[in-house]
């Protein structure tokens, strides 16, 4: 290894805290951060595939212009500098915007989605765009029109999803920081399985405008990173109101930043949810489950057993919810005005364009989701489907206002198991959906959660995350929780769970 | 097309009546983002991604719309929903860019009031049964094709300008009981809103260009039977005449399938105004099957009753109560009232009485010069071009005797082709009365000794002779003399 590879290894490995620093103190360019990440995505991404869209020139233009900002002593955001991997899901003028799917072939957004406003106002250098399952309906990012993402883990393996491409970005060292969006667990899961930190902020507690709609009511944009502090740092650039956004929540930003730099959780009382366990449940994830509680109570959490009856219902109740309004969400997919067009030969009519169009641009997942969503809506159908749906998320909602009104936080596995063989279960929708059971009821709630790691599950040497549930607006307490394991387990480690991270080939 | 004559239908059945009315409001911004609503500008030049449905992009609730909305209900007596939801209404076409329309379903902002209609001096009390927020869709342009619809067109232009214009749905309870008069009852409601609405200032409510749209129901039953017939709606009915005709046509229709012993089949009809009747459009027994349900992208509304009672001291006073007041005001006959509602002049005579005119020569003017000029074009009283005000000078110079009568319809010409206000058109086309006596006298001498038979007449006693050489007199003038001033001349040379 030159010491050029040595410095370019180096970089990579930063933490976006300590990039930031580097390039502040002008240690380090923005310009030569960026380089070196977009160095890496081209010698891992032919395997790993996290990108749909690289935006190199672009990248290294703005981080030109942090560079100078910063040379000029201008002020500039506490992430300045530090490139990011935004989900193909959230628009960024100039870029393509794919969704995953072929239907948005030459689509390009005419505008930023607030999120992407924010970041690159905040100075934060956007690397490109990540791959993700065709409109984020997946767990595995296989059901990208463009082909899976592989787990940098085990590239035989998924790397969760929807935000695999996301994930995996960050896990293989192409981009400190990563923007997920969590409509079911898309940021969570992915998190834990490639054993780094996902966090879905409350609901409206980041805007969802220039998100290109899954199920509005229950999308939510949020960070990805490899550390609590980065994952909160990110958090607060793209958190706040936005009145571009209708569901967006007028209050300030919980103090995310804060909560993660205390990580103290002396007296805090964990609930540990008694439905979220058991039956179905890799025994690795169980064992780094237990002893992450374990490690909570010895750092002063104290901890209760929690029941939340409801939550058994949250995965059927999810599945009409979610469909109803995708279905809906997905019908401008037409071929009219913008994307993919088939069958226009002057003589079909705009009707038969557009099935043609949308029989040809969507793979199967999305086409059952609009066939369940479109049935579920039907009159006669409507109460026994959506409206029941909707009285067992309200029961939900209650289990957990019952829940937090004895506990801050409530922990459970991020994932009922580890990553999943590419192809193992593409076949067995019912076997995929349940990678999400753990994460869904807080969609459902709309309540703050996040994963983090807490080790290798001993039968696979695959990441286990665990994950934490708040109250909405108390995105602090997941921070809190989250960074105190993560000192005690890298204490306890002797350095990042992501040290442990195979080789991806030789780093230049 | 079999219809029966409309008075052997009425003989027969009863219709009872359902009247949906889409208004646009006049909003400067649209219903769910800051785009123009103005009429008219260049296709597609007044859209941005919320409009056009773009991925991504979310829509978030005009605040002047929704004041609207209340005003609008509350003017027709409803309850003002406490807490109230958008809905999508889903169904697929071009023209609609998200392929939902963001409408309200079962919470409606406003319902259950009512509204009284005066015809013929008999007072109707019109239940309504809900006014709603909903957004417009686009316009569709069907090129080639017979039909000028979407079905055997060559190809369609789409102009977005008018996606997610604010509307006003406001839908009638059924109207029951007006027998004969269900058409005349129905195009006096319509003409009650519009006028209403316009005093509310929520909407330009101009029926040629769109922004007030009448759907109309109608079902016939037996006379003396309770049980609903089966209804039609009919469409593209776009002036209070065409309610009116449309309804009587609709009415005859049915009462022909009836009699033969068919059945009403319940449907979507077109309003054809050239040839005076309806067709066939969708039959709503396969109807589409909307899908509504909430609108996860809006937060429910709740406007708060101190907000809804300060809106209700802002509202016009009712026009039935209006028309009570200026009917005595004005000492109208009931003849001439009328004449003044179904002509839609009530609040262009009250404007003009207001500016200085008697009401007898208000009414005269706008029946008459104003009527012929509104009908020529196709437009309503207040779009001919000339205000309350230049009418109301136009009398005054009449008055002074500055023009006469005849001289006037000059003026109102002036005036409505932009020649400026009523006196600069007098001055510009020196059209005031000769007021110079030497003139006039060597103009009345002239008619005297060219026309000795009419003088002989006169001497002899027949007065009313004199208006041949007043004729003459006048025409020497070129109009431009007082008629009564030249008859006395006249008289006084000949007497």
């Amino acid at each position: 290894m030159t010491l050029q590879q040595g410095a370019a290894a180096e970089i990579i490995r930063l933490t976006a805290v300590d990039l930031a620093t580097k390039i502040k103190s002008r240690e380090l360019s923005a310009v030569e951060a960026t380089r070196t990440h977009l160095d890496r995505i081209a010698d891992v991404d032919g395997e790993i595939h996290a990108f749909l869209y690289v935006d190199g020139e672009r990248a290294l233009a703005s981080a030109g212009r942090v560079d100078a900002k910063i040379a000029a002593g201008e002020m500039v955001g506490p992430l300045a500098g530090v490139p990011l991997a935004l989900k193909d899901i959230l628009t960024y003028t100039g870029a393509p915007t794919t969704c995953g799917s072929k239907i948005l072939e030459g689509w390009l957004p005419p505008y930023d989605a607030t999120v992407t406003r924010r970041l690159l106002d905040h100075d934060i250098v956007i690397l490109g765009k990540t791959n993700l399952d065709e409109f984020a309906m997946g767990s595995s990012t296989e059901n990208s029109a463009f082909g899976p993402t592989r787990n940098p883990w085990d590239s035989d393996r998924i790397p969760g999803g929807s935000g695999g491409g996301s994930a995996a970005a960050v896990a293989a060292f192409e981009a400190p920081l990563a923007i997920g969006t969590d409509t079911g667990g898309s940021i969570r899961q992915p998190a834990a399985v490639t054993g780094t930190v996902g966090v879905k902020p409350t609901y409206g507690g980041s805007s969802r405008y220039g998100l290109v709609a899954l199920a509005s009511s229950l999308d939510q944009p949020g960070p990805c990173a490899r550390t609590v502090l980065d994952a909160a740092l990110l958090h607060q650039v793209i958190a706040g109101h936005d009145p571009c956004d209708s569901t967006s929540i007028d209050q300030p930003v919980p103090d995310v930043v804060g909560a993660a730099r205390s990580a103290d959780v002396a007296g805090m009382k964990v609930g540990v949810v008694s439905e979220l366990g058991g039956e179905g449940y890799a025994p690795g994830v169980e064992q780094r489950f237990n002893e992450a509680v374990e490690l909570l109570a010895s750092l002063g959490a104290e901890i209760i057993e929690v029941s939340c009856p409801h939550f058994v219902y949250a995965l059927p109740a999810y599945y009409l919810i979610l469909p109803a309004e995708c279905s809906s969400n997905l019908a401008k997919f037409d071929g009219m005005r913008f994307g993919l067009r088939v069958g226009d030969d002057g003589v079909a009519s705009a009707e038969q364009v557009m099935a043609a169009t949308r029989e040809a641009g969507f793979g199967a997942e999305v086409k059952r989701r609009i066939i369940i969503g479109t049935y579920a809506l039907s009159s006669g159908y409507y109460d026994a489907y959506y409206g029941q749906a909707q009285k067992v998320r309200t029961l939900i909602s209650r289990d957990f206002d019952k829940a937090f009104a004895d506990v801050d936080v409530l922990v459970s596995p991020s994932t009922p198991i580890t990553a999943f063989k590419i192809g193992e279960k593409v076949d067995d929708p019912l076997a995929m959906y349940m990678n999400d059971l753990c994460t869904i009821p807080s969609n459902l709630a709309g309540n703050a959660s996040a994963s983090f790691p807490v080790g290798l599950a001993p039968e696979d040497g695959l990441p286990v995350g665990l994950q934490v549930m708040a109250p909405p607006l108390a995105d602090d307490r997941l921070y809190r929780v989250g960074a105190a394991l993560e000192a005690a387990l890298e204490s306890a480690w002797g350095g990042s769970l992501l040290d442990r991270l195979p080789d991806l080939g030789a780093v230049r | 097309m079999t219809v029966l004559p409309y008075e052997e239908a009425l003989a027969v059945y009863d219709p009872v009546l359902g009247l949906e009315v889409h208004v646009e409001l006049n909003t400067t911004s649209k219903m769910f983002c800051g785009c123009s609503t103005a009429f008219g500008a260049e296709p597609n030049t007044q859209v941005c991604a919320v409009c056009l449905g773009l991925p991504g992009s979310l829509p978030v609730v005009n605040a002047k719309a929704v004041e609207s909305a209340i005003r609008i209900g509350l003017a027709l007596n409803c309850t003002i929903a406490e807490w109230c939801r958008f809905s999508r209404k889903n169904y697929f076409y071009p023209d609609m860019p998200k392929n939902y329309q963001i409408s309200q379903y079962d919470e409606p902002i406003a319902y259950d009031g009512w509204t009284d209609v005066v015809l013929d001096g008999e007072s109707y009390r019109i239940g309504i049964e809900r006014a709603h927020m909903e957004e417009d869709t686009g316009k569709s342009l069907h090129v080639g094709g017979a039909t000028g619809r979407i079905h055997g067109a060559d190809y369609s232009l789409l102009d977005y300008n008018r996606s997610g214009v604010p509307l006003i749905e406001i839908v009638t309870k059924p109207i029951e009981g007006t027998g004969a008069k269900a058409p005349e009852v129905a195009r006096a409601y319509v003409a009650m809103l519009r006028d209403l609405l316009r005093a509310l200032g929520v909407s330009d409510v101009r029926m040629e260009q769109g922004s007030l749209r009448c759907d109309a129901n109608v079902s016939l039953r037996p006379i003396g039977t309770s049980t609903l017939g089966t209804r039609t709606e009919t469409k593209n009915v776009n002036s209070l005449r065409s309610v009116e005709r449309a309804l009587r046509y609709e009415i005859t229709r049915q009462a022909a399938v009836l009699a033969g012993g068919g059945r009403v089949i319940q449907e979507t009809r077109h309003w054809h105004e050239d040839s005076g009747i309806t067709t066939a459009g969708r039959s709503k027994e396969t109807a589409e099957d909307y899908r509504y349900f909430p609108e996860p992208d809006l937060v429910p509304i709740a406007p708060s009753r101190e907000w809804v009672e300060q809106l209700r001291a802002t509202l016009p006073e009712p026009p039935a109560a209006k028309l009570q007041r200026v009917s005595a005001e004005w000492g109208f006959s009931e003849l001439e009232m009328r004449d003044v509602v179904s002509a839609g002049a009530v609040n262009a005579i009250e404007a003009t009485v207001a500016a200085g005119a008697s009401p007898q020569s208000a009414r005269k003017w706008w029946l008459t010069e104003v009527a012929r000029r509104a009908n020529e074009a196709g437009v309503d009283l207040e779009d001919v071009g000339i205000s309350p005000q230049q009418v109301a000078e136009v009398q005054a110079l009449v008055e002074n005797r500055t023009i006469n009568d005849k001289l006037a319809r000059q003026v109102f010409e002036g005036v409505i082709a932009g020649e400026g206000s009523p006196a600069e058109v007098v001055a510009a086309r020196r059209l005031a009365i000769v007021s110079d006596e030497g003139a006039l006298a060597a103009a009345v001498n002239e008619a005297i000794n060219a026309n000795p038979d009419i003088v002989d007449k006169i001497k002899s006693g027949k007065v009313q002779a004199a208006g041949a050489l007043i004729g003459s007199v006048m025409k020497q003038m070129r109009g431009q003399a007082d008629a009564a001033r030249v008859r006395e001349l006249i008289l006084e040379k000949i007497g």
